[in-house]
């Protein structure tokens, strides 16, 4: 029920985003039987409720959603399963009491500072964007200078512009969404800027977002310096060399009153972080056997929080799974430890998960430091796979069968994608 | 535009040095008026200051601001206890490498011990007890106990408003045009209306010496000397827990290591001269500069742990020390060339001007009722969970999150604007919000919300922080 929040529960998702739905539906598949999912914002869905655009549920519901559409979706399914959703719900704290149980230290104007207790927790938080403080653009401090996901908030969900006449830097999915957005709302974008020799977007968000809008992307090219005192006035770029300086005797001056960022996401794990979860430093995410669990036994983690996604149909595919596993611990269900170390090798910047378990098949999602066209992707001895491409914006999918971990003796499993 | 009106004290600036002069005048029968150009109190040098109260050993006596240090340093715990703004006596170090940086320390010590600044001479043994994470080529650190920081922005919001709450009116967005003589004193013509003061004091600033040129009485210049500061990441709270100065030497340049009053750690200034008196901008020969420098400090320092970097123009003059008090023109004063240790100071140049401007004949007859106290915020995320349960049992609106990376509430938001937040960076500054690892990019909107409703003005009319910085526009507007 919508609203609804008890004090004791099976299973409790700490975000209501299409992870946390998805958590929540896996961990009823699994068994358990009162499911609570916390969400901060006043309703369901996280980002998703700002996506206006079309593209979401190509794999998952086989058609073209929107964002709002695909998360009214998962939240009928929720609703109508009689899971708890608790919106405007801010989690301070998690505690693990000796026998095991969670206490979720949840905040919430109703409720207080009320204390849940759970005998497992998936962690769904989903991820934030890099600001410009992390790529460190010297300058002033105007107005003006912002993230696409705030911008795109703006547009969508306030009904304002954040300018008249925007660049983007950095070519992540939102940027390249909001430059099509913008466009249509009669905004001028005057450029796509990237650092590197390649798009950090999906192709289909370059053909469908800037091509067909006639927008410039201008590539091995960064942001050198911002210009205006109250509002943004002007951006100096730059072409970078090879090493990815910037070439300054090539730097020119573009007029513009905003500048949109969109250099990267970052899972915003700062609970994790504060109950002393282990993460990984590449992924930013925790660190998780093959059921999805963190380091802490009946900690679960899935989407955006875990590793940051391309398309949400993977995110459900991963819930779904955390959750299952979630819904089996809280009915002291317990898989056997997992004894194979997963390592990203040749080209591999990380796989998720960390480790495996030779009983059952795996789904292994990673991605790659560098374009390589065509590809060839082995699993230790055990496998090898061509692929048409691989592009550090698209996350790889794969199924590791456990007929093939059977014949596998070591505990050290390497993951390789070279040039085929 | 409002109506012109007179007063017995016209205050031009309202920075940290202009909010505790106004303070202090309002002890006494005086109407006073502070006159700010920007849109709220503290936005100039006083919001970029590196938040550093000095225990005032670091300056001689045979000059004004060495003179006014000490005594400014002492003034802050009753202050702190009236105001409630950030601030924590945590200590500073200055830490010496060579046997030569160590006969420097021995100097410093001395000129203490003459001011009566109490300091502890430390070995390397106790230095690494300490500060385990300081470089391992330190050798020997002087300690002053009486050194601390604070949130500069949070003092000047606080004094402007114990200010106003015992009868000083704030003129914002009222940039001076032109001061004239007139019968009955001085006339200041603002962007916002005119007044005529028997006594205008210049606090200024940058552009003080622009403000005494308007009355002829520029017989000193401001040199800006631009400051770099970088913010580091949350995961390096706790990396120092007290102020790391090195050696004071013509590299240095007074770049240390601050770990802030809410406990980020922040590496910075810079010193560099500019002629342009709008240039707050960072560079990258800045960063350079003080990562080279506190790296050698602190090895595990790195640029890459950078989460927002800023820069502020010290209003330094050519003097090279404080101007104030009385000049050649009767009626008006002088509280500028203010540079560190400036805000330290701040208290005891208003005693000392405010003194001289009463020497002069200004009537100083004090109040019947002056009341030093002023609401002290409430900081959500500071409290124990305990309290914090009691707070949202109060109050409900302490029960929705504003602001999930810095856990501000929308009960603190709320009050920052009932108590004068007037901008986005004006509820930023007093509540934190946007100052955390998304820089607002999750809470800016219910930000601009909240103003817009307790405000009652459009959506659109909000600003970063005043003047032209606006965040949004209308859709369907011609471009």
């Amino acid at each position: 029920m919508f609203g609804r929040m008890n004090r004791r529960y099976d299973t409790v998702v700490v975000g209501g985003g299409p992870a946390g739905m998805g958590a929540a539906l896996g961990a009823l598949d699994a068994g358990a039987g009162k499911v609570l999912v916390l969400e901060r914002d006043g309703e369901a869905g996280g980002i998703l409720n700002q996506c206006i655009h079309a593209g979401f549920g190509l794999q998952y519901f086989r058609e073209e959603l929107t964002g709002p559409e695909y998360a009214e979706r998962f939240l009928a399914q929720v609703i109508d399963r009689d899971i708890d959703v608790m919106p405007s719900s801010y989690v301070t704290g998690l505690a693990v009491d000796s026998e095991g149980t969670k206490q979720v230290r949840v905040l919430n104007e109703r409720a207080g500072l009320a204390s849940i207790e759970a005998a497992s927790v998936v962690l769904a938080m989903g991820c934030r964007e890099r600001t410009r403080g992390s790529i460190r653009i010297p300058g002033t401090r105007p107005a003006g200078v912002l993230t696409a996901g705030l911008a795109q908030k703006l547009v969508n969900q306030k009904g304002y512009l954040p300018g008249k006449r925007v660049a983007i830097l950095g070519s992540g999915d939102i940027g390249l969404i909001m430059a099509r957005r913008l466009t249509l709302e009669g905004a001028e974008v005057v450029g796509v800027f990237e650092l590197m020799p390649y798009s950090n977007g999906l192709n289909r968000n370059v053909v469908q977002c800037l091509d067909d809008y006639d927008i410039p992307m201008h590539l091995s090219t960064t942001v050198v310096e911002i210009h205006g005192r109250d509002r943004l006035e002007a951006i100096t770029v730059a072409p970078v060399d090879a090493h990815l300086q910037p070439q300054l005797d090539k730097a020119r001056k573009v007029p513009c009153d905003t500048l949109l960022l969109s250099i990267g996401l970052i899972p915003d794990n700062e609970l994790a972080r504060q109950i002393g979860i282990q993460l990984d430093p590449v992924t930013g995410g925790p660190v998780v056997s093959s059921t999805l669990e963190t380091s802490l036994p009946g900690v679960f983690a899935c989407g955006n929080v875990l590793h940051v996604h391309d398309v949400v149909d993977y995110v459900t595919a991963e819930s779904l799974r955390a959750g299952g596993f979630a819904g089996e611990w809280s009915r002291e269900i317990r898989r056997p430890k997992d004894s194979i170390q997963l390592v990203p090798g040749n080209n591999v910047r990380y796989c998720v998960p960390h480790t495996l378990s030779p009983d059952r098949e795996h789904t292994v999602f990673m991605r790659v430091k560098q374009r390589v066209e065509p590809a060839r992707l082995r699993v230790g001895g055990l496998m090898e796979k061509t692929l048409r491409f691989v592009i550090p914006a698209e996350m790889i999918s794969l199924k590791i069968q456990p007929e093939m971990l059977d014949r596998f003796h070591g505990d050290r499993l390497t993951i390789d994608i070279d040039p085929a | 535009m409002r109506d012109a009106t007179t007063c017995d004290v016209a205050i031009i600036g309202g920075g940290i040095v202009g909010c505790m002069i106004a303070r202090e005048l309002s002890r006494y029968r005086l109407k006073v008026v502070l006159v700010e150009k920007e849109a709220e109190v503290g936005f100039g040098t006083t919001k970029t200051n590196s938040g550093i109260i000095h225990p005032g050993h670091h300056t001689t006596l045979d000059t004004l601001k060495g003179r006014l240090v000490v005594k400014g340093n002492q003034l802050y715990d009753t202050l702190q206890a009236e105001l409630g703004f950030g601030f924590r006596r945590i200590g500073e170090l200055v830490v010496a490498r060579t046997e030569e940086e160590v006969g420097v320390l021995r100097e410093m010590e001395e000129l203490a011990h003459q001011k009566g600044v109490p300091v502890e001479m430390w070995d390397q043994a106790r230095l690494r007890r300490e500060e385990p994470n300081l470089s391992r080529e330190l050798i020997a650190a002087l300690f002053a106990p009486t050194a601390g920081v604070i949130n500069p922005y949070e003092l000047a919001f606080a004094t402007i408003e114990s200010a106003v709450l015992n009868g000083v009116e704030l003129w914002v967005d009222a940039l001076v045009t032109a001061i004239d003589p007139v019968d009955g004193g001085l006339r200041v013509t603002t962007r916002d209306g005119e007044l005529t003061a028997h006594t205008v004091v210049n606090a200024a600033g940058v552009f003080s010496d622009r403000v005494a040129a308007m009355v002829g009485a520029d017989t000193f210049r401001i040199l800006p000397r631009k400051g770099e500061e970088y913010m580091l990441d949350g995961r390096l709270k706790g990396l120092v827990r007290r102020l790391v100065f090195p050696v004071p030497n013509k590299v240095s340049k007074g770049t240390l290591i601050i770990p802030t009053y809410d406990g980020t750690i922040m590496v910075g200034p810079t010193a560099i001269d500019t002629d342009d008196r709008h240039d707050v901008s960072t560079s990258p020969e800045g960063a350079r500069q003080i990562f080279d420098l506190v790296r050698g400090l602190c090895p595990s320092i790195s640029e890459r742990d950078t989460i927002s970097e800023f820069a502020g123009l010290r209003a330094a003059s050519d003097t090279g020390d404080f101007i104030i008090g009385r000049t050649a023109v009767p009626g008006f004063y002088n509280a500028a060339g203010i540079q560190s240790p400036g805000l330290t100071a701040a208290p005891a140049i208003a005693l000392y001007l405010i003194q001289q401007m009463g020497e002069d004949g200004l009537a100083l007859v004090e109040k019947e009722r002056w009341e030093p106290q002023v609401e002290h915020p409430v900081r959500f995320a500071q409290r124990s969970v305990e309290e914090q349960r009691a707070l949202v049992e109060a109050d409900p609106a302490h029960g929705r999150v504003v602001c999930r990376c810095e856990l501000v509430t929308e009960a603190e938001v709320r009050a920052a604007i009932a108590h004068g937040a007037r901008t986005v960076d004006g509820v930023k500054f007093r509540t934190r919000t946007g100052m955390g690892r998304c820089q607002g990019g999750f809470c800016t909107t219910r930000v601009m919300e909240l103003l817009q409703e307790e405000l009652d003005i459009p959506f659109h009319s909000l600003t970063k922080r005043g003047g032209g910085s606006w965040m949004v526009t209308p859709m369907g507007e011609e471009a």
